[in-house]
């Protein structure tokens, strides 16, 4: 009986004023929204350094045809410099810190180049010749970069020691900065939320002061009085953390995983099933930043 | 069933006091009548009563209970057992009857069958069988005043307090209004009302509690609403001449007062 009154409370009450619960949804929306997205960023990032990191080696470019570096005033690199490079590597000194190598030659490299160029008129200006042999260098553990960059950028024939992940990092760096952002919007959106939410709950709690007024004097007690009130911002908040989730699996689905993924072939992104684990997390803030507020409002506004 | 001793409260420091260490009681099944001029306490007497203030010294017992030892969250249960008239009504407007005396009892969380046999029966006793569906903009100010009375009372109350319930009403609807408040009184409930209605007063010859810039100035058992020793001010002649004494103007006067106070105070009740 009481519960079935306390929803006909909430009923009412959303209904009385519906344009602010509106504007709550929206709100609330807007700002998880922007929380979701600093989630997503952070999941992506983990995601591609899970995926890259295994991938991605230290290179060590061989001198080509054209090479302008001070290893290379010798022109292009011959077999003798390549096969010392080897044997360095394969050496006890610099295994240890290697899981695996590879070689890849003009030819590889020039395969390589195409495929990840497909769609680029570039590749045709392009031939093997214009690209550097190289040594692809899988570390065991890829903080140690610095040592087989000492080893080897001084090595005849050696052009430069490229440490790939460092061009990730960057690459993670802005994906970081602009999660920051999010966050930054989500928490000025936040404030907003809260400042709405209790102003809203107090005009609700006005327009009904007549009603609380007889629940206070007949002993209805605290809770039946405060908590459709609560309950009120509470629900308008999970239905804009719902609508926020929404939105999320949608960027994933739609974005991400129709367009980008079609258009980088090779980055994995994350997928839809992985943004909705951010829901809950998204109800939970909406419930609490409404729960907190709408309590903290009405201990002023509705005396018991 | 009510009982202040030496009970003071003091609102502003500079002014005088609300009460002025009134010790008072009123037993199980009294009807007692409240009067006194506006500002002469007898709303904050019954705030007190009712735990809307603290008194600030002295101790105030409803029920047997000390109220300053009652913690806030047992407030409620306290006031369960007072029902509570005001002058102004103030039912739901976008209720009918029966709603509105049936909030009463939702909001203590009261079953519906309870509910769908109590309230005919309440309505029944303040005289309103069959207007179950009326809103309360179509009925009279005599047939609000019921609706609120039953709703007062529909959870069974050992008190009921009614601050003026008869202020906005005409002598013959408040006669009426009298009746339901007797017979609610008959059934062994304790009734304390605060008025400024002489005629009433004088009809019902109950207990008259006197209350005068915070004093009790008089009380009386089966009494009038004016002392028989006579007050400086009041004349017993001029009602006789004209009909209508000017006690009772300035009754009216400050019955509006006071309405538009409980109106301004609705937001705190």
């Amino acid at each position: 009986m009481r519960l079935q009154f306390i929803l006909g409370e909430i009923g009412g009450g959303l209904r009385r004023n519906l344009s602010m619960v509106v504007s709550v949804i929206l709100v609330t929306f807007v700002s998880l929204t922007f929380v979701g997205a600093a989630g997503m960023l952070q999941l992506q990032i983990n995601q591609m350094k899970g995926y890259w990191y295994d991938k991605v080696q230290v290179a060590i470019f061989l001198c080509g045809e054209g090479s302008t570096a001070a290893g290379c005033a010798s022109g292009p690199v011959t077999a003798e410099q390549q096969d010392n490079v080897r044997t360095l590597l394969e050496s006890p000194a610099v295994a240890q810190y290697v899981n695996d190598f590879q070689f890849e030659s003009k030819d590889d490299a020039y395969k390589h180049f195409k495929e990840q160029f497909s769609n680029s008129p570039i590749v045709d200006s392009v031939t093997p010749d214009q690209l550097p042999a190289s040594f692809r260098i899988n570390m065991k553990d890829p903080e140690k970069y610095q040592i087989i960059s000492e080893t080897f950028s001084s090595q005849p024939g050696v052009e430069t020691v490229i440490d790939q992940r460092q061009v990730l990092e960057r690459l993670f760096s802005v994906m970081n900065a602009a999660s920051l952002v999010a966050v930054i919007i989500a928490g000025v959106m936040t404030v907003c939320a809260i400042l709405l939410i209790a102003t809203t709950i107090r005009l609700s709690a006005f327009s009904r002061r007549r009603e609380t007024g007889i629940m206070r004097l007949v002993g209805a007690s605290k809770t039946v009085i405060q908590l459709p009130f609560i309950l009120e911002g509470v629900i308008a908040a999970v239905i804009g953390a719902a609508l926020a989730s929404g939105t999320l699996w949608a960027v994933a689905h739609f974005f991400l995983g129709e367009y980008l993924s079609k258009q980088y072939p090779d980055t994995a992104f994350i997928s839809p099933a992985q943004t909705l684990l951010l829901a809950p997390a998204l109800v939970g803030l909406g419930v609490v930043l409404a729960g907190t507020s709408s309590l903290l409002t009405l201990r002023r506004y509705l005396r018991v | 069933m009510i009982r202040f001793e030496n009970v003071t409260k003091v609102y502003d420091q500079k002014a005088r006091p609300a009460l002025d260490s009134v010790s008072l009681e009123i037993d199980r099944g009294e009807f007692a009548f409240l009067v006194g001029a506006s500002g002469s306490g007898k709303s904050t007497f019954l705030r007190l009563v009712l735990k809307e203030d603290r008194a600030t010294s002295g101790t105030v017992h409803v029920a047997g209970q000390n109220v300053a030892n009652i913690s806030s969250w047992r407030v409620p249960r306290l006031r369960r057992g007072i029902g509570v008239v005001f002058q102004d009504f103030r039912l739901l407007p976008q209720k009918n009857v029966f709603a509105n005396v049936a909030f009463a009892m939702q909001v203590i969380g009261k079953s519906r069958s309870v509910i769908r046999d109590t309230v005919p029966e309440v309505l029944k006793t303040v005289g309103l069988e069959g207007k179950e569906k009326r809103m309360p903009h179509e009925l009279s100010g005599g047939e609000q005043q019921r609706v609120a009375i039953a709703r007062a009372v529909v959870n069974r109350p050992g008190i009921l307090l009614a601050d003026e319930p008869t202020g906005n009403l005409d002598p013959t609807t408040s006669m009426g209004i009298m009746g339901v408040l007797d017979k609610i009184n008959q059934n062994g409930t304790t009734v304390v009302m605060a008025t400024h209605d002489d005629d009433i007063v004088n009809e019902m010859r109950k207990r008259v509690v006197e209350l005068k810039n915070g004093k009790v100035i008089r009380d009386e058992a089966r009494a009038l609403y004016t002392s028989m020793m006579p007050v400086v001010g009041r004349s017993r002649r001029l009602k006789d001449a004209s009909g209508r004494d000017e006690a009772a103007d300035s009754a009216g006067q400050s019955a509006g007062e006071q309405a538009a106070r409980e109106q301004a105070g609705e937001g705190r009740l």
